[in-house]
């Protein structure tokens, strides 16, 4: 087996402020290896965007993070704000949901493919204006050499995306991180981002953390897969046994609840009930408890561990 | 249809006893050359939920805003249990207000919040002097129990509830009158998977108990699944295709609703990658260019209204023909007379086209 390229350990990010502690990210590891895609799931407030952010060290100073993010055996929790701008475009690259948002509307989207390429790569503008017609046609965008003249406003929100992908992969990067890449999108434009996504992870062994709410998407694409709850990981796994057989009951109330086009009967949606807690506590016990079905006085006294599911009353695995 | 004199009469008579609890006629709406709504006729029958299903820019949300009067079409009629409230003035539009509401899909920028919950259901009751003082409070306590909220929310402002708890108070303030009609836009995509579950399930079973008429308007094609019991399928302004829910899920006959019914991700990982996906050329084109034959731009370069003599889906359809970019194809009733569509390549019996067959992409 391959050595991870990412490999994220015991990290967590508390965030200080009026006197409170939020603790966003509880104690979580990851790995990723070149090539595979890793999928962090949850609901809102669960912590996988701030995971993300951590690990490009893109939280403002207002955040305390503490554990190990190593990339190809560099650190980056500590590093300096020089080493990280090296390390940021380069080797480690991110895209948002909203590419609008991150594209600068009054340049030239070759300009803006090309000034990634001319910082870390040294090219000349006539370099970097070919290799952006190269990296449009790499992202499946058509007629490159004319798109590469537009501006943001005059391509569609799918276009604007592969835009954003492409000025990732721009420098080749070891680790392309995508947060929600695909939530603003028309199905049929979405599956078309997939299609990039997985390609370049095929064509240059990138490995991809996708961050996501969409299980359908993580169903699509993932190779293994997060689930998050309240900051802290509840369960990881190999794709196929974990939407088969969860053993979190988390995971398995997530994709009970999950709507399933196509096959979506007059039946009622089973629910989870109760409320995300505060994320001011850290409790020593399983924060999703309160709202577990199985929850027992153990659960509400002792923490538990990650082993497949952390959970002391998992789902057992069924005999095959 | 009535003259001056049975007019009144007619209306009276619709008010007890009406069949659709929205009717919508070639209803067009266009913004300058952009085309938003074109030749759109849905109906709602009394009791029933409609999905209204279609990608950005598709006017889904257009027709939406129209049928609550919210905006005015450029032609075509408005009927709400059985008045034509196209042409009425907002005076003789406000008695009808309690008869219909709309649901957005953001209820934090839908409810004010400045004022506490129980002000916010309580309004419509107090606005169509239907109850106020103990009653509307008595009324308000009622309807949040029947949204799953408890009584002391009532107290609370919109910034201390949840997503979740927010939609549900949109939703008991759109029944506080007993409407005939719910037009509900994206109600539940900003919500979380588990919430989204629980207020599907309430619209459904608040939906059983007061029969009221629900228009749906979605691009979740698995919560119209859920919910609808006809879904109408929109693409550039116009309808392409109207089913109930099981038969279109099982035999889309529109390219594009196969299309679009093969790019929903299932969320099933071994079912998702053996999927043969039906994959579109290019993007929805912008309405302000829609694919017409005709050229659409004038000399000087702006867009002209232009002219449709093609099918609006022929440039991503992956099984176009000649006729399909010479000839506008009519929406039409298929043999078993409850479904309809607007594609030259269904066949006369209704055999549908197979979309993916053109392209063995998966």
């Amino acid at each position: 087996m391959t050595e991870p390229v990412l490999k994220v350990s015991d990290l967590s990010v508390s965030f200080r402020s009026g006197g409170r502690t939020v603790h966003a990210v509880d104690d979580i590891s990851y790995e990723v290896r070149p090539g595979e895609v890793l999928a962090v799931v949850g609901e809102s407030g669960c912590g996988k965007s701030v995971t993300s952010m951590a690990t490009m060290g893109l939280l403002p100073p207002t955040a305390t993070v503490t554990g190990s993010v190593r990339l190809g055996g560099r650190e980056l929790v500590g590093a300096s704000e020089k080493e990280l701008a090296r390390v940021r475009g380069n080797d480690l690259a991110m895209i948002f949901q909203e590419p609008m948002t991150s594209l600068n509307p009054v340049l030239t989207v070759g300009r803006q493919i090309g000034e990634v390429l001319r910082r870390h790569q040294g090219l000349s503008r006539k370099q970097a204006a070919e290799r952006a017609v190269e990296l449009l046609d790499l992202v499946g965008i058509p007629a490159p050499r004319r798109r590469v003249g537009e501006y943001p406003h005059q391509l569609s929100g799918g276009m604007r995306q592969r835009v954003m992908i492409a000025i990732a992969v721009a420098c080749d990067p070891s680790v392309l991180i995508a947060d929600e890449p695909t939530t603003a999108l028309d199905v049929t434009v979405q599956a078309g981002i997939l299609d990039v996504l997985r390609s370049l992870r095929e064509r240059l062994g990138t490995a991809i953390v996708l961050i996501t709410h969409d299980l359908g998407v993580v169903a699509d694409i993932a190779d293994r897969v997060l689930v998050m709850y309240a900051g802290r990981v509840v369960e990881h796994g190999e794709v196929h046994e974990l939407y088969a057989q969860p053993r979190h009951p988390y995971t398995n109330g997530l994709l009970g609840a999950v709507l399933k086009p196509g096959a979506e009967g007059k039946r009622r949606l089973p629910e989870i009930p109760g409320l995300v807690p505060s994320l001011e506590a850290q409790p020593d016990a399983c924060t999703f408890a309160p709202r577990c079905p199985r929850a027992t006085e153990r659960c509400t006294a002792e923490r538990p561990q990650l082993d497949r599911a952390a959970c002391w009353h998992p789902h057992e695995v069924e005999a095959r | 249809m009535n003259d001056k004199a049975t007019g009144n009469a007619a209306e009276h008579a619709a008010e007890t006893a009406y069949e659709q609890a929205l009717e919508l006629r070639a209803l067009t709406r266009h913004f300058g050359p952009v085309r938003a709504v074109d030749g759109v006729s849905l109906t709602v029958g009394r009791g029933e939920v409609v999905g209204l299903v279609g990608e950005s820019g598709s006017g889904k949300s257009t027709v939406g805003r129209i049928a609550v009067r919210l905006d005015e079409p450029t032609s075509g009629s408005v009927h709400i249990a059985g008045t034509d409230v196209t042409n009425l003035s907002r005076r003789r539009l406000r008695p009808l207000r309690r008869k219909f509401h709309l649901v957005f899909q953001d209820p934090s920028s839908s409810l004010d919040p400045r004022m506490t919950i129980g002000e916010i259901v309580a309004e419509p009751l107090r606005l169509h002097r239907i109850a106020k003082g103990e009653e509307a409070r008595r009324r308000v306590e009622k309807l949040l129990q029947q949204v799953g909220l408890r009584p002391e929310h009532a107290d609370r402002h919109p910034h201390q509830l949840s997503g979740g708890q927010r939609q549900r108070v949109s939703i008991a303030r759109a029944l506080s009158c007993e409407p005939d009609l719910v037009v509900a836009d994206e109600p539940t995509s900003a919500l979380d998977v588990s919430v989204q579950a629980s207020v599907l399930n309430l619209m459904a079973d608040l939906q059983r108990d007061r029969g009221f008429g629900c228009l749906f308007i979605t691009h979740d094609l698995a919560a119209v699944e859920f919910l609808a019991d006809r879904i109408a399928v929109m693409y550039l302004g116009q309808i392409v295709e109207e089913a109930p829910t099981a038969a279109l899920f099982a035999d889309p006959k529109h390219p594009y609703t196969q299309a679009l019914l093969s790019a929903a991700p299932v969320p099933d990982p071994g079912a998702q990658r053996t999927r043969e996906r039906i994959v579109l050329s290019g993007e929805l084109p912008s309405p302000l260019d829609p694919p017409a034959r005709r050229p659409t731009t004038t000399p000087a370069g702006r867009p002209s209204r232009g002219v449709f003599d093609s099918c609006r889906f022929h440039t991503r359809c992956p099984l176009a023909e000649d006729r399909c970019r010479t000839e506008v194809p009519a929406l039409r009733t298929l043999p078993d007379g409850k479904r309809q569509a607007a594609c030259h390549l269904v066949a006369e019996d209704g055999t549908a086209p197979d979309a993916a067959a053109a392209n063995t992409h998966n």
